[in-house]
């Protein structure tokens, strides 16, 4: 079993099997992104209070959602490159941030586009969510920052590692104090969340496009890592071989 | 019997260039060993991957056998570290500064006394550091040798920029410890001669 | 020779040696503790020019620009908690020192508290009343920075161990730390806001002391990894 993920880990073996392994991910993300905004926008009923504006929660969720599941692979990722000086790990956090913080960027312009009809405004401070993103996005800007400021690749994936860490660990208490920030002088969300549920043919559509878009977050970090992998390996001889042969 | 410090396999990167490869060594009570090279080779490079300073790519650094990776701390208890820099604040008087170590280390006050008149530093002993010159300062990161009961000591370039006392005073040292039993790694660009069995590791 | 790994009473022994030769340092460099103190009075000075010279509205604000200031203040400060340690070389000495570097960055960020955090929370008072703030609501205040800076020395050490050596260094400690910093200000200045509002102390401070205790905890160790990292 070890030996199965030391291989997985040696950076030529990967970069061979990532290749084969990438259509797999991005077909599927494709079929069911496609089936399930497809679902949403035309086929689930309207909403009972927010009419058809709500349609666009087919997008903003599952981007909030991969907003905190790439911070996750990150952290996880980072942690494991830390403990068991696995680089490919770090290869893994590095990838999976700046598509993390597209994520959360997409959550948050969806969050805004859908507060006008709905607020009145594009940006309300007051909300719990939308200040959560913009934390979270605050916190990718920081891991990318140090990032960049390191040259030396190995510093750089060590010490990003350790802010990865800390972060992961003060995410929780960012999500809670913001809540409770909000929670003093309202007494309810401005979004109608504890309205009716969602009835069924809303909700399905939705959890295609978080499958959907989950698959697509593998794929987008596969394709990333390989880029990582190439350039820090570039040196190595099997890199040099490939090139030369002319299939890189 | 086992090897007290010795290393085996050590290969380091730095950035894009490859400093060393499988090096290694072994070193028992009362030997040295020297790290020869030009500037830029990656003799202090050696010494800091020994000290734990850097992380080597590969290879195994063993204190009484054991790996060091997985009990840091007790080498760490073993050895001291002499770098470039003295290591003390400039805002501080040398007796200060010492104090701050001791209470670390914890020697006794008369060792204190003894220490600092036989490198010629007890008049300084009031002074901030920054008043000292290079060569004191060079005195004063002695001073800490002396002061620890360490069975090693790392030391960068000890006699470079020093007189012919200065480096004569590094070197009886040196010997004396030598012949007490202690174990020295130097990295030194220039000769050294130090009257011990030495072991000499070239690097280019 | 060889000796096991340091046990406890040595440990707070060398926790206590850092704070006292920080301390000391501060005390022959006053300037270093002075200037994140004149910078707190200066931007509160900022908020009722800023804000407008109505003095109902000022009691409104000044809970929470008490806590800005505070925590810009002390932002500022962090930078260079490892710097000089960094360029004299001090902190390779403390890297290679018998003793653990967890307790040694534990000793650093407490002298930072002791000579940033505690002289904003004892001059507190004197900007509270010239807010017209009420007693009560001055101990809260005082309360909630004395938990707050606390937790912000802690996880501020961390990420001034991040980025010592850097030369971007102040820009992106703030970027760093800011974001992770959010918690403290929303309880600690909503909580004074509460309590000058009439409502109860709640449960914010608790929250606070939570916090730093948490921080206090998972600090000390991350904060010596990356030292260790930033002096490779």
């Amino acid at each position: 079993m070890f030996k199965f993920f030391h291989k997985l880990a040696s950076p030529p073996h990967f970069y061979e099997l990532s290749e084969k392994m990438i259509p797999w991910f991005l077909f599927p993300a494709v079929l069911l992104i496609g089936y399930g905004t497809y679902m949403g926008l035309f086929v689930a009923p309207p909403d009972v209070r927010q009419g058809d504006s709500f349609r666009i929660i087919y997008i903003h969720v599952p981007g909030a959602y991969l907003s905190m599941m790439a911070y996750s692979t990150m952290a996880i990722s980072a942690g494991i490159g830390l403990i068991w000086r696995m680089k490919l790990a770090h290869a893994v956090a590095a990838a999976a941030a700046p598509v993390g913080a597209w994520f959360t960027f997409i959550a948050l312009v969806t969050g805004a586009i859908w507060g006008k009809p709905m607020w009145g405004t594009f940006w309300e401070w007051t909300d719990p969510r939308m200040m959560s993103e913009l934390l979270m996005l605050f916190l990718y800007f920081g891991y990318m920052s140090l990032r960049a400021a390191i040259d030396d690749v190995g510093k750089a994936d060590k010490a990003s590692a350790v802010l990865a860490l800390v972060g992961a660990v003060n995410l929780p208490v960012i999500h809670y104090s913001v809540e409770w920030f909000n929670s003093l002088h309202q007494g309810q969300t401005i979004l109608a969340d504890d309205g009716p549920a969602m009835g069924m043919d809303q909700l399905a559509p939705l959890l295609v496009n978080i499958l959907g878009f989950s698959i697509l977050f593998g794929a987008l970090v596969l394709r990333r890592v390989r880029t990582e992998v190439l350039y820090r390996e570039r040196h190595k001889r099997w890199v040099k071989k490939m090139v030369l042969a002319g299939n890189a | 019997m086992t090897t007290k410090l010795s290393a085996t396999g050590l290969t380091l990167l730095r950035g894009e260039r490859l400093l060393f490869r499988d090096l290694e060594f072994a070193l028992n009570p009362g030997e040295l060993l020297l790290l020869e090279g030009k500037n830029g080779s990656g003799k202090t490079s050696l010494l800091r991957v020994i000290a734990g300073l850097l992380e080597p790519e590969s290879g195994e650094i063993r204190w009484d056998g054991k790996r060091v990776r997985s009990s840091r701390q007790e080498f760490q208890n073993a050895f001291i570290w002499m770098g470039h820099a003295v290591g003390m604040k400039n805002d501080l008087t040398l007796l200060e500064n010492l104090q701050f170590e001791a209470r670390l280390q914890s020697p006794s006050a008369a060792e204190f006394k003894e220490v600092l008149s036989r490198l010629g530093l007890n008049r300084l002993k009031n002074l901030p550091m920054r008043a000292l010159s290079a060569g004191q300062r060079r005195r004063v990161a002695l001073a800490r040798l002396l002061l620890s009961e360490a069975a090693v000591w790392l030391m960068d370039e000890p006699v470079a920029n020093l007189d012919t006392e200065g480096r004569k005073l590094v070197i009886d040292l040196v010997e004396d410890f030598l012949n007490s039993g202690g174990m020295v790694v130097m990295a030194a660009h220039q000769d050294v001669d130090v009257e011990a069995p030495t072991h000499t590791l070239e690097l280019s | 020779m060889s000796q096991p790994a340091a046990p406890l009473p040595a440990i707070s022994k060398a926790v206590i040696a850092v704070v006292k030769r920080d301390l000391l340092l501060a005390w022959k460099r006053p300037g270093d503790v002075l200037n994140p103190l004149i910078f707190f009075l200066m931007v509160i000075t900022l908020f009722p020019l800023a804000m407008g010279p109505s003095t109902a509205e000022m009691q409104f604000y000044a809970p929470g620009a008490l806590w800005v200031a505070a925590l810009l203040a002390t932002l500022l400060s962090l930078n260079s908690l490892f710097l000089s340690d960094f360029e004299d070389g001090s902190l390779e000495q403390m890297l290679v020192s018998p003793v653990p570097l967890s307790a040694l960055a534990l000793g650093k960020a407490w002298g930072h508290w002791l000579t940033t955090g505690l002289p904003l929370v004892i001059v507190s008072p004197l900007v509270a009343a010239s807010f017209q703030m009420s007693l009560s609501v001055t101990g809260v205040l005082m309360l909630t920075l004395t938990l707050g800076t606390i937790s912000l020395s802690q996880l501020g050490a961390v990420g001034a161990a991040l980025t010592v050596g850097l030369n971007r260094g102040t820009s992106l400690l703030s970027l760093l730390i800011l974001p992770m910093a959010m918690p403290m200000l929303i309880f600690g200045a909503r909580t004074v806001s509460l309590v000058a509002a009439g409502d109860g102390i709640g449960g914010g401070v608790y929250f606070l002391a939570a916090f730093a205790v948490l921080m206090m905890t998972i600090s000390p160790f991350a904060t010596a990894a990356a030292l260790r990292i930033s002096n490779e």
